[in-house]
């Protein structure tokens, strides 16, 4: 059952004088468990895409649907809610909280979720330790590298126990032994426990290890293709 | 909200350097206020407590329609019962009673207008410490038959201790007031005018002299705390009725309220500029600490937090700054104000001489009245919330998707 339905999604930016259609008619279902990297090229749409899959754009028109709901349709307070409770995000420039230690990011997540303390900060030292930086858990994002602070992101997506990861460009600042890293880590989160990963992405690396990968082309999806596990 | 209020500390020292000026502005500008207000509250005072206690005290109980004209003929019945009733007041500390008109004082060939005041000469000594302007010969004793002369006026008069002069005037309702009477001292005040025509004597005598027994023109008065000053006003008013008419001394020296009026409006402009120096210190720090951060807004959001926990968590950043400036200043503000409230600034010179004109000791006692120093935290609070209202905005009409492209 696709935990993840996209149907007929538009959306124009009409901020110039000129409208830009961004996403123009993506249907689209994503399974429980899939790996699935969305590639196209600059300004094809991709992160126009995953944001709206994210709740954080609207679209023009289509709909998102997310296990049964259409997120589009909650008000604001409860798009918050909905994103804290089901969605993770790992972002291309990591953008974790600086001021907070590795281990205080990914318990912020669950402070947000009103998980008690000694819950949140037992679980942050677990998912630190299963993406290798349980010995940097103190550390604050500015005393580590690229390849941490991006664990330390997908750790914090992960913190909230949400359906799915989104991860906008995860790889695109860092280097090849980071990304293989990184991407060695969620393969293994993905088998075994599940866990369903969708990336934006044209780094060839993440293209050549997801196992679904999704193009678009000014808009619409070009091709869909998958491989077998 | 622990954890949003520790995020909002540790945001500030991000950029110490930024933080640490912000705060020093707003800390220089409370210690200025305070130290400045403090010092210009402190000589009011010192000027109204000098003032007060020289002559009129604080309040003043005449008979309805007296203070017009002073005429002699507006004068009231000293009973006990109106003692009593003023006395019973909680917070008067001392009553004094006196009749004062003028006259023309006499002695040879030379005549000059004066002002006699008639008092009891224990009951004044307590009051103005008028036995200590005496510098040649003596007080009064209670029912003295004496009088005392200013110096210029017993300069003038070519008299010394122990000569007559002769008291001429009009008295109650026309009759005719006149005496001789021995000068038992002489006065000296700091105020030239008060030299060259006063005259005191006592009460009893002025009395008779203007042929008003047991008459008085006024009740003087001294409060406990001047704070108290128009609830004493009130309550004296109410008790007395309508014959008679009770002043502060607001009303009776206007030049002295007017002068500190005027002077405490150019205090509170330098204050107003110094708020807002407050003012956009803490703003043009919030505003760059806000517009830097759209991208961490936009990502806080998008992870699932509100956007009123953010607000809070500006929110913290900007009070703590106020506060921090508030708190160190009026640390840094409390020893100097205690230590010049205990020894106050002496003027010398003619600042000196100006203010002992006005029979006001030339020397600036600083306040320490702590509603000032909690006025000066409201008002910096009040400043750093209006500052507030610029990330308050900012972050209502914020949009996630504009913040991650920032």
């Amino acid at each position: 059952m696709a935990i993840i339905e996209v149907k007929n999604l538009h959306k124009i930016y009409d901020e110039t004088n000129v409208p830009v259609k961004a996403v123009n008619g993506i249907d689209l279902k994503v399974e429980k468990g899939e790996f699935t990297a969305i590639v196209g090229p600059s300004g094809s749409g991709k992160t126009t895409l995953l944001n709206m899959i994210g709740g954080l754009d609207k679209p023009t028109k289509g709909e998102v649907v997310i296990n049964d709901t259409k997120i589009h349709d909650l008000k604001s307070k409860d798009m918050i809610n909905f994103r804290l409770m089901n969605i993770g995000f790992v972002f291309q420039a990591y953008n974790l909280i600086p001021v907070l230690t590795a281990k205080e990011n990914v318990a912020f997540i669950m402070e947000l979720q009103k998980v008690s303390r000694k819950d949140r900060n037992q679980r942050a030292m677990e998912l630190l330790r299963n993406t290798g930086i349980g010995d940097k858990a103190n550390y604050r994002p500015g005393d580590l590298s690229g390849g941490q602070q991006q664990r330390v992101s997908v750790a914090r997506a992960l913190a909230s126990k949400p359906q799915f990861i989104l991860a906008d460009e995860p790889t695109a600042n860092l280097d090849s032994k980071s990304t293989a890293d990184l991407l060695d880590m969620m393969l293994e989160m993905n088998r075994e426990s599940e866990i369903t990963f969708i990336f934006s992405t044209h780094d060839q690396r993440v293209i050549d290890r997801a196992w679904r990968v999704v193009t678009i082309e000014d808009g619409k999806i070009s091709s869909d293709k998958t491989r077998e596990n | 909200m622990l954890t949003i209020f520790k995020i909002a500390w540790r945001n500030l020292w991000r950029n110490k350097r930024r933080t640490l000026i912000t705060t020093a502005s707003v800390f220089f500008a409370v210690l200025l206020a305070l130290v400045m207000r403090s010092m210009q509250l402190g000589s009011y005072d010192n000027m109204v407590k000098n003032a007060v206690s020289f002559y009129t005290g604080y309040i003043q109980v005449h008979k309805a329609g007296y203070w017009e004209d002073k005429s002699i003929n507006e004068t009231f019945e000293y009973t006990k019962s109106v003692e009593d009733e003023i006395k019973s007041e909680a917070g008067i500390s001392s009553v004094t009673p006196r009749l004062e008109s003028f006259a023309l004082a006499s002695s040879g060939n030379y005549t000059k207008g004066s002002a006699v005041i008639g008092t009891d000469p224990k009951k004044e000594a307590e009051f103005t410490q008028l036995n200590k302007n005496v510098t040649q010969g003596e007080y009064l004793k209670s029912r003295d038959k004496g009088i005392l002369v200013g110096s210029k006026l017993a300069e003038y008069l070519r008299i010394k201790v122990g000569d007559s002069i002769v008291l001429y005037s009009q008295g109650y309702h026309g009759i005719t007031a006149a005496g001789e009477y021995p000068v038992r001292g002489i006065l000296d005040f700091p105020n030239p005018e008060m030299n060259k025509q006063t005259i005191y004597m006592s009460l009893s005598e002025a009395q008779y002299l203007f042929g008003a027994p047991n008459m008085l023109t006024s009740l003087a008065i001294m409060i406990d705390d001047p704070a108290e000053l128009n609830e004493k006003v009130s309550d004296l008013k109410n008790k007395l009725g309508d014959q008679y008419e009770v002043m502060d001394w607001k009303e009776m020296m206007p030049e002295l309220m007017q002068e500190i009026q005027a002077d405490n409006a150019g205090g509170i402009v330098m204050l107003a500029i110094l708020y807002v120096i407050i003012f956009f210190g803490i703003l043009g720090t919030i505003m760059m600490m806000s517009m830097e951060r759209k991208k961490e807004f936009a990502v806080m959001i998008a992870v699932g937090m509100r956007k009123v926990k953010l607000i809070a968590m500006m929110f913290f950043e900007t009070i703590i700054i106020g506060l921090l400036g508030v708190i160190i200043g009026a640390i840094a503000g409390f020893p100097i104000n205690l230590y010049f409230h205990f020894n106050p600034i002496h003027l010398s010179g003619r600042a000196a001489e100006a203010m002992e004109q006005f029979n006001v000791e030339p020397i600036i006692p600083f306040s320490m009245d702590p509603a000032y120093f909690l006025n000066q935290g409201i008002v910096v609070v009040i400043m750093t919330l209006m500052a507030f209202i610029f990330p308050l905005v900012f972050l209502i009409r914020f949009n996630v998707i504009k913040g991650m492209r920032n």
